[in-house]
């Protein structure tokens, strides 16, 4: 065993003695265990929404997508503080709605928006879907980064194994206050450990960042801004918009958000936040460092160009801390998510199925589902092979499908019935998965279309579908309630 | 004052309405290429603009008597 895997394993266990220790004296019931209690001030939803920011995705997949595709991954940032921003108005709403009536996940909310308990199953089930491209996302970071730190002696899908067992089995035992506590001390190694990275790399090797993206520009300028065609500023923006969109729909931001104990701490973060976003950029000098410094390593391979350019610099002992801060942005987030989708399930399909389930059977069934959740990401970590990006914005196009919806709500006099948001948003995602499976974009759709519109995100197509369907139905729907009401009365 | 929070709105306009333009490389500000120059302006000009919302908007104030 060398020095590097020994330091990750050691953070290994640093992080599931937090979580055993952190909810010691705190009896679980499902309150507890999931939003913790309501009652986390600024300071750790700070940390635990900048979790969600800081995850392997963006450690890894953040450079490696900017070693293959340049400017295109400042969509990441990008859609990051625009998403904070619009936070500002629409997350202290949800916030006091769920705090009013006691809901503590995100189909919760959805239930008693439009009294329908089978739109909080419905709800439950996309949140479940969207999540595990996002989990796989975590394993799959954590399979490079143990098997990167043991210097190819662990294989990828044998760390990725080990990954998943340690996930599953920390989020059981602590439930959200170990991601609180892991979330401070991984933020403050990842911040550590990417800021030193992003200044060392392009001053060891160039002596500055621009003479670094000088020497990008005489290799590859067009890296350096978005393309004509494809990834151009038109699939920037639509991609950008609707992440934004997405962003705290996720299940698990939601949950972090109910776990604040106030509306004002939530703007406050909203506040502050984009400005934390801003440290991703060091992440995006290592990846247009690697761009000139190891070009051999092939488009295949982004996503390991950061951990491939820090083996190349350092001695084993720093790979190790980096390792350790990549093993722990893994851990939080993924826990988080884990627990987030588990909570919809067992509250919103469970509960429906068995509804006099004592809080300690739902405590079971949620770890259960965990172990279940973990062993399916596991399978397509194993199996699959697209690039976190890619996984990522997959995400985020079938969770926005509960956009329409769920902005409706938030109205004083809300339009929609819940017949027009059952139909939105099934359409909206059969059309995502269709589209995806089949690999579809605009340009297939509209071949004749001008460039830019070809390049606009498809998941654009699906939400337009999704609001259509949402509309034409409800108005159907309230037809047909007020033709009916008279012969009931 | 309620309508101060249109605001939020900004960002969005700004940072993706004047992005085609942006996307250039030259000139280089503060050592970076200008579109990633462009990102970072926006995201030091959003947390001011919501700091100038946090301040003006009435739903701050009612919370203080929690």
């Amino acid at each position: 065993m060398n020095i590097s895997l020994l330091i990750v394993g050691l953070f290994m266990i640093l992080a599931l003695f937090l979580g055993i220790i952190s909810s010691r004296g705190k009896e679980m019931s499902m309150e507890q265990w999931t939003v913790g209690g309501r009652g986390f001030g600024a300071l750790i939803i700070f940390f635990l929404i900048a979790g969600e920011v800081y995850t392997t995705f963006t450690f890894l997949g953040g450079s490696g997508w900017t070693y293959t595709r340049g400017a295109a991954v400042y969509y990441v940032p990008a859609y990051i503080f625009l998403a904070y921003v619009l936070s500002y108005w629409f997350v202290p709403k949800i916030w006091r709605y769920c705090k009013e009536n006691n809901l503590i996940s995100q189909p919760d909310f959805f239930v008693a928006k439009y009294k329908s308990t089978a739109l909080g199953i419905l709800v439950a089930v996309v949140g479940c879907v969207a999540m595990v491209p996002y989990i796989v996302i975590q394993f799959k970071g954590l399979g490079i980064i143990v098997s990167s730190a043991s210097y190819g002696s662990i294989s990828p899908t044998v760390a990725s194994v080990i990954g998943a067992i340690v996930v599953a089995t920390y989020v059981m035992i602590s439930g959200i206050h170990g991601s609180a506590w892991t979330a401070i001390i991984k933020d403050f190694m990842i911040l550590i450990v990417v800021i030193f990275l992003g200044i060392y790399i392009p001053f060891h090797y160039y002596g500055g960042i621009q003479p670094m993206f000088q020497a990008v520009e005489m290799v590859k300028p067009e890296l350096l801004i978005l393309s004509d065609a494809g990834l151009s500023p038109s699939w920037f923006i639509s991609t950008v918009i609707f992440t934004a969109i997405g962003f705290y729909i996720m299940p698990t931001s939601f949950m972090v958000i109910l776990s604040a104990n106030g509306e004002k701490n939530l703007r406050k973060n909203a506040i502050t936040l984009p400005l934390y976003t801003i440290l991703l950029l060091f992440i995006f000098f290592v990846g247009f460092s690697a761009i000139t410094i190891i070009p051999e390593l092939g488009a295949a391979q982004g996503d390991m160009a950061l951990l491939t350019l820090a083996i190349k610099t350092f001695d084993p002992w720093v790979i190790g801390i980096i390792g350790a801060a990549g093993l722990l942005t893994a851990l939080v987030p993924c826990s988080v998510m884990l627990m987030s989708i588990a909570a919809g399930l067992t509250q919103n399909v469970y509960k429906v199925i068995v509804p006099n389930a004592s809080d300690k059977q739902l405590l079971l069934v949620s770890k259960l589902l965990i172990v279940v959740l973990s062993m399916i990401a596991l399978y397509f970590t194993i199996t699959g092979g697209e690039a976190m990006a890619m996984l990522n914005i997959m995400a985020y196009s079938l969770i926005v499908q509960l956009a329409p919806t769920l902005f409706f709500s938030l109205m004083k006099n809300n339009f929609i019935t819940k017949e027009g948001a059952f139909a939105g948003i099934i359409t909206g995602v059969i059309v995502v998965l269709f589209m995806t499976i089949n690999g579809l974009g605009i340009g297939d759709l509209l071949p004749t279309a001008p460039q830019w519109i070809q390049d606009i995100n498809a998941s654009f197509i699906a939400l337009i579908v999704n609001i259509v369907l949402m509309l034409v139905t409800s108005v159907v729907a309230r037809m047909f309630i007020s033709f009916k009401q008279p012969g009931v009365e | 004052m309620r309508s101060i929070k249109l605001l939020i709105a900004v960002p969005f306009l700004g940072f993706l309405g004047f992005l085609p333009w942006a996307n250039r490389i030259e000139p280089y500000v503060l050592g970076m290429p200008f579109l990633l120059f462009w990102l970072v302006l926006w995201m030091v000009i959003s947390p001011i603009i919501l700091m100038i919302v946090y301040k003006l908007d009435p739903d701050n104030r009612e919370g203080e008597t929690e």
